[in-house]
């Protein structure tokens, strides 16, 4: 009945949904379980920090760099050029930084897990794990979802230190604020009560970057274009997530 | 548990993708240590049969025993303790792109077995000999050939010493040397560890060599086995095509066409 009243993209976007949805209750059930592998882990904990601390550290300066350039004109003919870091401090910690850096991280990240593990879907070396009784969703998801969800917080962590750093250098052309009073009005403005939701959104970024990319090349289908499409549908879905999980973020934030 | 326990039992097994009928009907018992060779058209369903016996294919219907366990029974624990003692070659290979050829032998071992990593080398470094690869150790399935490939992914299926192999084409690509190389190594298998097999194969010397009995598929379901010789001599003109020589091809005369032969007249003038 719901399959006749339901265009097909609904359908598929529900199934989608549901495969997503069991993917992730089979993660939880199988965390905890040994063998636990850390080596791989280690190795993804290093290539996933690795490779993406050059792309997520330029942009975070120059987010940085160009809200305070932009924050200076409204501001210095009020003569409140000593709120601009604060506001800049605001903006980047809780909003902009998490946010821009888990898009970065959807894009560079996911796509890469998406296309690694379709493209070993696709030359069944999945498969060939499987047969021979060790449990590729063990060895591969479990290690790669444990360390997108430590490693994406702590990218954005230094990506938001580097924005923070690319507004002082801005602030610094028109006052001639000192580094230590910078970072003493940024972090006066910031009560570590406003700072949970951010923070633990970060965790859900990455978990859920990490879980959309594998789901995707682990249930990539036969032949080679199937390892573009994982990887491309990785980076959507986990991209529309990140900025889903950001507005519940500020809904659950805004009720304390 | 005598000298003819059946080790594979397949019953009615029935699997269709979409709307098209792949098996429609297929039956065989193999006892224990009896390797069967099954042949059979470019996709009509071989690896698909392979695959539904090790559990990477669910089936519509029928059974698949192994070793007296009905495969799509089993749960996902019982299946992974079964699949310990089934062996599977990749048609293609399927090796670990990321992980060298020590890498990829030793993966199996180190998860499933206590060995000593002492023992694993000394394992590691056997099946390499068995297939002739000793000096490939250290390269990376990138650096292969496919052939070579295809000897690696059969060596890192014996390492687990499996009680029941399925090789699916095993020899394909392979030059004449190796083809027998290959099936002698299937045929010592069986010989020294009473190894049951279904070989997957086009390749009528690896046939010759390896099979015990020879079955054929065709429209879903398999033709009555018979040994190599039976087969070769069998009323049923589709299984002999499989045994005819090269030479009696009926399209040969395309390939001795002569370009003497060209109608002179034409070109005359
Ligand atoms: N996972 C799958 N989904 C859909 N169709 C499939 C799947 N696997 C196999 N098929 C189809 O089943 C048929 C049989 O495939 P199979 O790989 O068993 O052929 P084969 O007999 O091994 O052929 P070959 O000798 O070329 O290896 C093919 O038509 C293939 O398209
Ligand atoms: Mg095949």
């Amino acid at each position: 009945m719901l399959k006749d009243i339901l265009p097909t993209s609904v359908q598929n976007m529900l199934l989608e949904t549901w495969g997503l949805w069991n993917f992730a209750l089979r993660f939880f059930r199988e965390v905890f379980k040994p063998p636990y592998n850390l080596n791989e882990l280690t190795k993804q904990f290093f290539q996933i920090g690795n490779k993406s601390l050059g792309l997520v550290g330029i942009t975070g300066f120059i987010i940085g760099f160009v809200l305070a350039l932009q924050a200076i004109p409204t501001l210095q003919p009020f003569g409140a050029t000593s709120l601009i870091p604060s506001m800049i401090g605001l903006s980047i910690i809780l909003e902009i930084g998490p946010v821009i850096s888990g898009l970065i991280c959807a894009g560079k990240i996911g796509s890469s897990i998406g296309a690694e593990l379709g493209s070993m879907k696709v030359t069944e070396q999945i498969d060939a794990m499987e047969v021979s009784a060790c449990n590729p969703f063990n060895y591969l998801v479990i290690s790669r979802v444990i360390a997108t969800t430590f490693m994406i917080p702590l990218l954005i962590i230094y990506a938001d230190t580097i924005a923070l750093l690319g507004g002082f250098i801005a602030l610094n052309f028109v006052s001639d604020v000192s580094i230590g009073l910078y970072f003493r009005s940024v972090f006066e403005a910031i009560s570590i009560s406003t700072l949970i939701a951010p923070v633990v959104k970060t965790f859900f970024f990455g978990f859920t970057i990490g879980l959309v990319g594998c789901y995707k090349g682990y249930n990539a289908d036969k032949g080679t274009e199937s390892v573009g499409i994982a990887a491309n549908t990785s980076v959507v879905i986990s991209s529309l997530m990140v900025i889903i999980w950001d507005m519940l973020a500020v809904q659950i934030s805004n009720l304390f | 548990m005598s000298e003819t326990e059946t080790v594979i039992d397949l019953e009615h097994l029935k699997k269709s993708f979409g709307k098209s009928e792949i098996l429609t009907d297929i039956n065989l018992k193999i006892n224990r240590g009896e390797t069967v060779v099954t042949l059979g058209k470019s996709g009509t369903g071989k690896s698909v049969t392979l695959k539904c016996i090790v559990g990477l294919i669910k089936p519509d219907s029928g059974k698949v025993k192994v070793l007296g366990k009905n495969i799509p029974d089993l749960s996902y624990e019982e299946l992974q303790y079964m699949r310990k003692k089934i062996g599977f070659v990749f048609q293609s290979g399927a090796l670990y792109d990321s992980m060298s050829v020590r890498q990829n032998l030793e993966f199996p071992l180190m998860r499933n077995t206590d060995l000593s990593a002492g023992d694993i080398n000394k394992k590691v470094e056997e099946v390499l000999n068995d297939v002739g690869l000793s000096k490939a150790i250290d390269k990376m399935p990138a650096e292969l050939s496919g052939g070579m490939r295809k000897r690696i992914g059969v060596a890192r299926t014996i390492i687990m010493n499996p009680e029941v192999m399925l090789w699916d084409e095993p020899t394909t690509g392979l030059d004449p040397e190796t083809t027998r190389d290959i099936s002698h190594l299937i045929v010592r298998m069986q010989r020294k560890y009473k190894v049951t097999s279904i070989v997957v194969t086009h390749d009528m010397i690896c046939a010759k060599i390896v099979s015990d009995k020879i079955v054929v598929l065709k429209d879903g379901a398999y033709s009555e086995p018979g040994t190599y010789d039976e087969l070769e001599n069998s009323k049923d003109e589709f299984v002999r095509s499989f045994f005819e020589e090269v030479e009696n091809d009926e399209n040969a005369e395309l390939t001795n066409y002569q370009p003497s032969s060209i109608d002179k007249k034409k070109y005359r003038n």
